[in-house]
């Protein structure tokens, strides 16, 4: 009996008798319900022998299921829903296997701060603890990647638990959160109880206090050299409209982190673009140089920091973050700002003063100077086809509307610097952890919340194989995106650290990958192949054009590197530049 | 590493938990995962029922310490934490020292010393129980040590504030600002993965 006609049939014997019959469920029939009760749509999934019984109830919900090719996929999918939609993404695996094969993209969503409920099958509670049959210890193995999990034994606890997962995951700093789930708890059958209201957060209020408020503020209007850094925080709180207001009133410049990238538009006057390890050198030479850090929703990573010792040393720094923890983790702060990053910048906003800092913007333009002339995309180029060159096209062409899944690796960088994003989420990429493998699958996600969108992948030859069988969920599911294949031979980015910092020594990069055109054939997908400059326009055409996913081969330069690159721990100062013809000194300033 | 040789010192946690299978194991990973010793760790019952209480004496700096804090509240199942390494408080162990038996009159002796009592007299072996703060329960141990030890084992700590407030009241100001010395990190061990 279908659930619609269940409930037709309790509702008719509820009329009939006067008191109320308790409505009877299965486990099963709970979580989906759970999950319907939450605004879930779509799920992405692989079944198996535990999770079978949720499998059997799920056509009765309004639900859709994508199937994946390996549960990997199926994280990165929910992760990439998550991260366009800013709804919780849902995965579902079975025990044993199905479990571990979602490990790696649990992983990349918690180092991303990603809301994401993963549900697992797990083998009956009778023989739990015995190693039974694709018995692992999900609970236990998935403990320190999660923001919190649980294993469920009896189905009367389902609804509770998962109205709480979902709180968990998009409340604070968001997260996965894993609901392991007996298979004889979804196969019981119980008085439908309802869901309790979820346990509330007992840390101390998140939420800046006013003496910091004004310290702050009166410390940015003190600043005659400071800048603002937009986190992936701003994106999260949906704060890029407020920090604009900010930017515009302090007349402060904003630099963004990888994942801040459309925090703050890219192409706005006050925008100096991306900081850290392969950010843009005048950036890089700017912080070391400011009198006033604002660092709202980031953590100062390694990759942003670069050696610690030596970072921002002139600079007072002001913290905006929602994670306690993070604030004074990395870099000492002088004012910290605990919250909500958009509450935090509504907060200071009336306290800061209007004001212009034409000195300190004439100095940053001065510091761009050299820039444009080592500008890949300005060189030169002959008869070469760059990575950036197709970037630059691709943004171009997409006129910077389009929503963009990179992969991790070099065209990753690339696409940071030439992939002008304005609009918050529109990039979508694994900053935290770095895990190859993630675009085609985070972007099938995303198509998943926004099918009428524009969706390129730019992935390397190395991480597309990684995951490429999802070009076969692209397929089944007739999803439409747009796969651009950075196919350089090599894996690029370790093979130009072994070129940097390992003498040349290329061991282990050089790539023999499959026909990229025909695997997509394969697949009953469209291939194509560019090879020179003039091919890229029309390719792009073409794939738009395309009702389905296309997969396009760029053969690019085999040797290219990202510049500028900080060395791991260096002085953020100290880049290698790209070398220019153009340039006498190479690697100075 | 928050754990830094230098300026790591011993700190006392009082952490209530929900009393649910794999809380503590939540508690104890967190400390694992952030390099942070666990020099003693006691569980038990607390005054209100389905509340556990964790008394956790670990190595930290203070800037790490008040870290450990914040990392601890993320825990969902984690209901309040207080650092009372500077609250006044009483904060006590329990110790038995089994010791062989010869020389006993100088053993008795010595049990006066340190306040301990014999509970199992053998002819082979004498078993002592002591109470007290962990620096005395060493010097204990210390001294019986000439006596030749044959086991032994120490609760770990517990600890309760003085006066009539709870644990919490006294707890290191958690609101994250300037007061937080950044921790002791190894900038040097800064990973250098691609
Ligand atoms: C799962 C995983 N394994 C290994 C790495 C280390 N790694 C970082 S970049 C990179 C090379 C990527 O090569 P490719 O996908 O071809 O992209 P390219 O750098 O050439 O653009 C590797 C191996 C990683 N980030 N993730």
């Amino acid at each position: 009996m279908s659930l619609l006609a269940e409930l037709e049939v309790t509702a008719k014997e509820t009329r009939r008798r006067p008191t109320a019959v308790p409505v009877r469920r299965t486990g099963a029939q709970l979580l989906w319900e759970a999950l319907v009760r939450e605004g879930v749509t779509v799920v992405f999934g692989y079944p198996g022998g535990a999770i079978m019984p949720a499998y059997d109830a799920m056509p009765a919900y309004p639900i859709e299921h994508v199937l994946v090719r390996h549960e990997q996929g199926a994280a990165h999918m929910a992760d990439g829903y998550a991260r366009a939609s800013g709804k919780v993404g849902v995965a579902i695996a079975t025990s044993g296997p199905g479990a571990t094969n979602l490990v790696t993209g649990i992983a990349t969503a918690m180092l991303d701060s990603s809301p994401m409920v993963c549900i697992t099958g797990q083998v009956s509670s009778t023989v739990l603890g015995t190693d039974a049959f694709q018995e692992v210890d999900t609970t236990g193995i998935t403990l320190p990647i999660t923001k919190h999990n649980y294993l469920v034994t009896r189905a009367a606890d389902i609804p509770a638990v998962l109205r709480e997962a979902f709180h968990v995951a998009r409340s604070g700093r968001p997260g996965p959160v894993l609901v392991d789930i007996t298979k004889d708890a979804q196969q019981a059958t119980v008085d439908a109880p309802e869901p309790r209201e979820p346990r509330q957060s007992r840390a101390p209020a998140a939420r800046a206090g006013e003496a910091e408020l004004d310290r702050a503020a009166a410390l940015i209007d003190a600043a005659e050299r400071p800048l603002i850094f937009a986190g992936h925080g701003i994106i999260k709180s949906e704060g890029t409209a407020l920090l604009i207001e900010f930017a515009e009133r302090t007349g402060i410049p904003v630099s963004q982190t990888l994942l801040g990238l459309g925090g703050f538009p890219a192409t706005h006057p006050l925008s100096l673009g991306m900081m850290g390890m392969h950010g843009e050198a005048w950036v890089n030479n700017a912080i070391q140089g400011a009198d006033l850090l604002v660092a709202l929703g980031m953590r100062f990573d390694d990759r942003v920091t670069g050696k610690l010792d030596t970072y921002a040393r002139g600079a007072k720094k002001i913290h905006a973050e929602i994670d306690a923890s993070e604030i004074g983790k990395n870099v000492p702060v002088d004012v910290g700002l605990l919250g909500d990053v958009r509450e935090t910048l509504q907060a200071l906003m009336p306290r800061v003063k209007r004001r212009g800092r034409p000195a300190w913007l004439k100095h940053l333009a001065g510091l761009r100077g050299d820039t444009s002339v080592r500008d890949i995309v300005t060189l030169p180029h002959g008869e070469k086809l760059h990575a950036a060159h197709v970037i630059h096209d691709l943004w171009r062409l997409t006129r910077g509307e389009a929503r963009v899944v990179t992969d991790v690796g070099q065209h990753q960088m690339w696409e940071a610097q030439y992939y002008k994003h304005d609009h918050p989420r529109k990039l979508i990429t694994s900053g935290g952890l770095g895990t190859m493998g993630f675009a085609l699958p985070a972007a099938i996600g995303a198509a998943k919340a926004f099918p009428d969108e524009q969706i390129w992948v730019v992935v390397g030859d190395g991480g597309f194989q990684m995951t490429a069988c999802e070009l076969a969920t692209c397929a089944q599911e007739g999803v439409k995106i747009n796969v651009a294949v950075i196919n350089n031979g090599y894996l690029g980015m370790v093979r130009q650290w072994q070129e940097l910092f390992y003498g040349g020594r290329y061991v282990a990069t050089p790539l023999k990958s499959p026909d990229f055109v025909k695997l997509a054939e394969a697949h009953g997908l469209t291939g194509l192949r560019v090879e020179r400059r003039d091919q890229v326009e029309a390719a792009f055409a073409r794939a738009v054009a395309d009702p389905g996913t296309v997969v396009i081969d760029f053969r690019v330069e085999q040797e290219d590197s990202v510049y500028p690159i900080v060395a791991p721990n260096a002085d953020l100062r100290d880049m290698i530049r790209r070398p220019s013809p153009l340039v006498e000194t190479s690697d100075d300033q | 590493m928050i754990n830094d040789a230098s300026g790591a010192t011993p700190r006392t946690f009082i952490v209530h938990v929900e009393d649910h299978p794999g809380v503590l194991n939540r508690v104890v990973s967190l400390f694992r995962r952030r390099a942070c010793n666990i020099d003693s760790l006691a569980v038990g019952k607390s005054e209100q029922p389905g509340v556990s209480r964790i008394t956790l004496v670990v190595r930290a700096d203070p800037g790490a310490a008040a870290r450990l804090v914040l990392h601890l509240y993320k825990i969902v199942d984690v209901l309040q934490v207080a650092d009372v390494t500077a609250a006044k408080a009483v904060i006590r162990e329990l110790v038995f020292v089994k010791v062989s038996a010869a020389m006993r009159g100088d053993l008795l002796q010595l049990c006066n010393v340190f306040r301990a009592r014999v509970v199992d007299l053998c002819p082979a072996s004498v078993t002592v129980e002591a109470t007290g703060a962990q620096d005395k329960m060493d010097g204990l141990i210390e001294a019986l040590r000439p006596f030749g030890i044959l086991e032994l084992v120490r609760t770990g700590a517990v600890a309760m504030t003085r006066g009539s407030q709870p644990a919490s009241a006294s707890a290191l100001s958690v609101s994250a600002s300037a007061e937080i010395d950044p921790p002791a990190y190894d900038h040097s061990s800064i990973q250098d993965e691609v």
